[in-house]
């Protein structure tokens, strides 16, 4: 049974963009990696291919796309073994909340650019003192004539380094409520006060230029704000389904790439002459990660066809975001433990998969988080 | 997303079995399972009602349902927290294999009465020395003249003392080749030869008669013999999906009955701080294991909409089959430890339901034979 | 810490020869069925010195430490867990006092206690939750010369079959840690003591346990045990010292359990092979084996810790907790190994498995072990 019912149009942009991503990002993958950084010209090729936004409508350049082409991209980018190139969070996660709750003008000053790689975006949340707790956020957003300032500093923000136009949480300090005082603004790369800090030096994510941003005195026109003011915690929990259900898309691909690496090598790796695989213990090992990972995957595909249909799955989606980086980040454990001395080298697959999937179970909301949502929906 | 074309048809069947069940089955089940035993005419008014094989064909006195009325009775059947009334067992295992391989004459004579309720049937593989490993089975069946002679012994037979008929499995001491020597046999109660032996004792399952079985010399028909002489094993072979199928539902529903317990509990009883559900290591508990039911039962609906759809899934079913039923027990055990030292009473409902599934992930196969087959079908 | 001394071998042996003797899995499960506690055994197993082998000399006891009782504990469960829980349960409460009752107090009850005459039982909460102070509505006031007990206790053990019980009441108006509770011996025979058996148990049903009711219950004043006041701190004390004990009931029970299976890997033939020939088999027992030694290993710490007058309240914690879970797995995995004989009552290891659960969910469960820890690791916040 087909969970996710693709047309011939998904899968001719499948096959298109599998194609591409093996000419145009593969090869470059461990360049990238020890650059720290994906170059520019990368994102304006995947737009000008049609791989970017695919959700953003026909009127600003896109195709107008249902969310099963999110599917399609992550598995696709999955395969890349690529963190750097951020495409997923652009197109699923960032944009969004320019085309859902951008004016007008401001969709149509930006979004073509998103659509074709020419500007990629960023999202800022995350703060040192910060993390999970969007309300104990810091950053201040003051209006001041047709202007706002912003003021304060933002860490962990994927494409931090290469971003052009950041979506940034900033709080009205006049306001006592911390769920009304938070709004969403638009600040373009080269406004002054708005610098990118240091690249920061992680585990995995190599190729990501994860960054720190700091705002001193940042002055933006009022018109960059996003929606209604003191909107931005309302909007923010509007696109966390669908941020979750992204993560969820990277995790069960990853998990399924390094298991089918992981039974690859039992079938070559020799133990006293004899394969790997031909072991009881292995066998099991791999047929209970191959088992999680069916359910997880089952579990996924079945929320995508939800959430195309509209329903409210924030219970499943937190369950399914905290289970399914938790089972890539098993998976992954597993694999090095059964490959044995091999995967303690970086030449090993899985040695990187590793590092990189490791942070999954912490971003965009740290697992615990998911669970204190879920229970806080199933009305503990 | 509904995975399972359920139709107004099932939700009423649902609905009157759901009724039937409380008025004739709930209040009883306490005594039966003091007993050690239920009453035969429970599966004569359960028969009546067009419970009992559902998804057999009307021309033979079934209800003509399909295999989601079959699920529903699972389902219903295991919120009564007893495992005496093995109807599934009798519906969706055993009278398939009358079903598919019986002659047209047995057939006519059988299965209507197996439909009223009126026959009982049980499978008898298992011996004391053959498990999991069906080949080494001892008991044996010879040809004499018009009749076979069996003799051994079959353990852990489920339905053992109330059983008017059994399939025997049994082995031709003079075929070479193990697995095609076995052939499946009717043996009625009351055949001289056949003696019914003592109720097991045992963990869970006390409403059960599970027993043990004794053929000495018992002579039958060979007309008695199910589908041709040696094909035991390969039919076999042919129903364990279903088998398997039957029991992850019974893991899932047990599952979810437990957890549905469990949150009630948590919800209604006081902790030191509020409710037990606001305290949140409870909360998370309950949090994990809700996604892990919800992980199981989306597998578990989509192999059903696949087995209905006639779909080769061994792998996934054997997946299904010892995840589900290690989930159930899982599940008991965590749930316990919520309701503290009331987890040691036996008027607690899930300490039943602890004994209860712990032997899931032995019957039917063990766990480790499932995992021992998704291996040899991966090509492990 | 790492070689028991030749003393506590010989205990060791001694045990060993007494639950070979004496112990019967027949015998047993009729107990079980019947809700009878094994009386014969225990007078046998107090002429031996078993019960009560903790407690000073001068009162019958054998003079020796928590580690001893232990090893006591861990080799009768092993041989049999119902046997031994209901053997180790036998002078359940009596530890409080040993250590908190006044000479007199000390001298006229613990003979009766180490000679076999008497079982003993303590009434600490009023709740589910085996470790719950917040709700504590018995009272023990005074009326001249005597204190008036009133309230309901849950869950006590031996409650019904005890010669006294240890009651925790509330003795003074604030009540926390160090104010206004105390600890009552109540003897069995006082007028006003009620008892509601909670019926069939999970496991462990030759030992009673009930709820107990008190209803205008008279004392002497001389039956305060230890501090007034102190009831609730000399409770987490007691709970502090039984809980190693229950952790060497686990890792015996996990043992036995494993004993079991391993006997039987060896003898079991499936698809031309012993059970023991194939690798997951071979892991399993593998697993199996580290997990109880892990166990052992922290209970035995623990116990050390205690008789070396550095109890540890949260190793106390963590033995409880770690072997508690340990059983459970290892006497699950036992089940699994057995298969479809693992689930019959004939092959013990099922029971083995409903007793370890048992541990698990009495004294508190893994959550409230996790909040004991994690009190004392983390400290007050500033």
């Amino acid at each position: 049974m087909e969970i996710i019912t693709y047309t011939s149009e998904h899968h001719t942009f499948r096959k298109r963009l599998r194609v591409f991503l093996e000419n145009e990002v593969t090869p470059h993958v461990d360049q990238w990696e020890a650059d720290h950084i994906v170059p520019k010209t990368v994102w304006q090729k995947m737009g000008a291919g049609g791989f970017l936004c695919p959700s953003v409508s026909k009127e600003y350049g896109g195709i107008g796309g249902d969310y099963r082409y999110a599917v399609i991209v992550a598995e696709e980018m999955s395969r890349t073994r690529c963190t750097g190139l951020a495409a997923s969070l652009h197109s699923d996660v960032v944009v969004p909340y320019l085309d859902s709750f951008g004016a007008l003008e401001q969709k149509r000053k930006y979004l073509p650019g998103c659509v074709s790689g020419d500007i990629v975006t960023a999202v800022a949340m995350t703060e040192p003192d910060a993390g999970s707790d969007v309300a104990g956020m810091k950053t201040t957003a003051v209006e001041a004539g047709d202007e706002v300032i912003i003021n304060g500093s933002k860490t962990f923000i994927s494409n931090g380094v290469i971003c052009d136009l950041l979506i940034i949480a900033a709080r009205d300090p006049g306001i006592a409520s911390k769920h009304h005082a938070v709004s969403l603004y638009l600040v373009e790369a080269g406004t002054p006060g708005f610098e990118k800090g240091r690249q920061l030096e992680k585990m995995g994510w190599h190729s990501q230029d994860t960054a720190e941003l700091f705002f001193n005195d940042c002055r933006i026109p009022k018109g960059n704000r996003l929606g209604e003011n003191g909107s931005g915690f309302i909007m923010l929990m509007q696109k966390l389904q669908q941020e979750r259900l992204t993560c969820v898309l990277g995790a069960v691909p990853a998990a399924e790439m390094i298991l089918e690496w992981t039974v690859d090598s039992c079938r070559k790796l020799l133990r006293n002459g004899k394969p790997l695989i031909r072991s009881q213990a292995i066998q099991f090992a791999l047929v209970e990660m191959m088992t999680e990972v069916k359910l997880g995957r089952t579990f996924m595909e079945k929320l995508v066809m939800d959430h195309i249909e509209g329903q409210n799955i924030v219970i499943e989606t937190s369950m399914a975001k905290y289970w399914t980086t938790e089972m890539v980040n098993r998976i992954a454990d597993r694999s090095l433990e059964i490959v044995g001395e091999v995967g303690t080298l970086e030449s090993c697959p899985i040695v990187r998969a590793k590092r990189d999937v490791r942070v999954m179970s912490i971003f965009a909301g740290t697992n615990e988080i998911m669970k204190g949502i879920a229970a806080k929906f199933m009305g503990m | 997303m509904q995975l399972l074309p359920y139709t107004e048809n099932h939700h009423r069947f649902r609905a009157r079995l759901r009724k039937f069940l409380a008025e004739e089955v709930v209040p009883h089940v306490d005594d039966w399972e003091t007993d050690h035993i239920v009453p035969r005419d429970v599966w004569k008014k359960m028969g009546r009602e067009g419970f009992i094989c559902p998804a057999l064909s009307k021309e033979y006195g079934g209800a003509g349902g399909d295999f989601l009325h079959s699920t529903i009775v699972i389902e219903e059947i295991s919120r009564t927290n007893h495992s005496g009334l093995a109807t599934p067992l009798h519906s969706d295992i055993v009278v398939p294999y009358i079903e598919s391989y019986a002659s047209e004459i047995q057939k006519r004579h059988y299965l209507p009465l197996c439909a009223s309720g009126d026959v009982i049937t049980a499978v008898a593989m298992t011996e004391p020395n053959a498990g999991s490993d069906l080949v080494s089975m001892q008991t044996t069946a010879e040809a004499d003249g018009d009749d076979i002679v069996l003799n051994g012994s079959k353990t852990f037979i489920t339905n053992g003392i109330n059983c008017d008929l059994v399939i025997v499995a049994a082995r031709n001491p003079l075929a070479g080749n193990p697995h095609k020597a076995i052939s499946l046999y009717l043996v009625e109660d009351g055949t001289p030869g056949f003696e019914k032996g003592r109720r097991l004792e045992k963990m869970g399952f006390h409403s059960q008669d599970t027993a043990e079985l004794f053929f000495n010399d018992c002579r039958i028909p060979r007309t008695n013999r199910l589908g041709e002489d040696g094909d035991g094993f390969y039919m076999l072979m042919e129903k364990l999906q279903q088998e398997r199928l039957v029991c992850a539902v019974m893991g899932v529903a047990a599952a979810e009955q437990i957890f549905e317990w469990s949150m009630r509990y948590c919800r209604e009883t006081a902790g030191p701080k509020g409710p037990m559900s606001r305290s949140q290591a409870v909360a998370f508990a309950l949090v994990e294991m809700s996604t892990d039911i919800k992980l199981g039962r989306t597998f578990l609906d989509k192999l059903i909409a696949e087995h209905m759809a006639g779909e080769q899934i061994v792998i996934e079913t054997s997946m299904a089959k010892y995840w589900t039923t290690d989930l159930a027990k899982r599940i008991a055990d965590r749930a316990l430890d919520l309701f503290g030292q009331g987890g040691t009473l036996e008027t607690t409902p899930p300490v039943r339901a602890f004994r209860d599934v712990r032997v899931m992930s032995i019957f039917a196969g063990t766990n480790e034979i499932m995992k021992g087959i998704v291996a040899k079908f991966m090509g492990m | 810490m790492f070689e028991l001394t030749r003393s506590q071998k010989e205990i060791q042996k001694a045990a060993q020869e007494f639950a070979r003797g004496e112990f019967d899995k027949e015998v047993t499960v009729d107990l079980e069925k019947s809700h009878t506690y094994p009386t014969e055994i225990w007078k046998k197993a107090v002429e031996l010195g078993f019960i009560g082998i903790q407690f000073a000399e001068k009162y019958g006891g054998g003079g020796l430490g928590i580690l001893d009782a232990c090893l006591v504990a861990e080799t009768l469960c092993r041989k049999d867990s119902t046997m031994g829980s209901a053997l180790s349960l036998a002078s359940f409460g009596a530890e409080c006092l040993h250590r908190f009752g006044d000479e007199k107090l000390r001298g006229s009850f613990l003979p009766r206690v180490t000679e076999g005459e008497i079982l003993t039982g303590i009434g600490l909460f009023e709740t589910e939750r085996g470790d719950d102070f917040s709700v504590l509505d018995t009272t023990a006031v005074r009326s001249g010369e005597e204190w008036v007990v009133n309230g309901k206790k849950r869950y006590v053990i031996n409650g019904g079959t005890a010669g006294f019980y240890i009651v925790l009441c509330r003795t003074g108006e604030t009540c926390d840690e160090n104010n206004g509770t105390s600890m009552i011996l109540v003897e069995a025979g006082r007028t006003g003591i009620g008892c509601i058996p909670l019926g069939d148990k999970l496991a462990l049903n030759s030992v009673a346990i009930a709820d107990l009711t008190f209803d205008q219950v008279r004392v002497p004043m001389s039956n305060l045990l230890g501090k007034e006041g102190k009831g609730i701190a000399q409770a987490r004390a007691f709970l502090d010292e039984v809980k190693i004990l229950a952790a060497a009931r686990a890792v015996g029970i996990a043992a036995g359990a494993f004993d079991r299976a391993l006997a039987y890997v060896k003898q079991r033939e499936q698809f031309d092979r012993k059970l023991a020939q194939f690798q997951i088999t071979r892991h399993k027992i593998a697993d199996m084996a580290t997990k109880v030694e892990l166990a052992r290993l922290i209970t035995y710490r623990a116990a050390s810790d205690f008789d070396t007058g550095k109890p540890d309240p949260a190793m106390s914690a963590m033995a409880k907790m770690a072997a508690a879970r340990m059983a459970v797995e290892v006497s699950d995995e036992a089940i699994q190994l057995f298969g479809g004989y693992g689930y019959m009552t004939e092959q013990e290891v099922e029971r083995y498995y409903r007793e370890a659960k048992t541990i698990e969910l009495c004294l508190g469960t893994r959550e409230s072990q996790k909040d004991r820890i994690a009190d004392i690791v983390i400290g007050k916040l500033k």
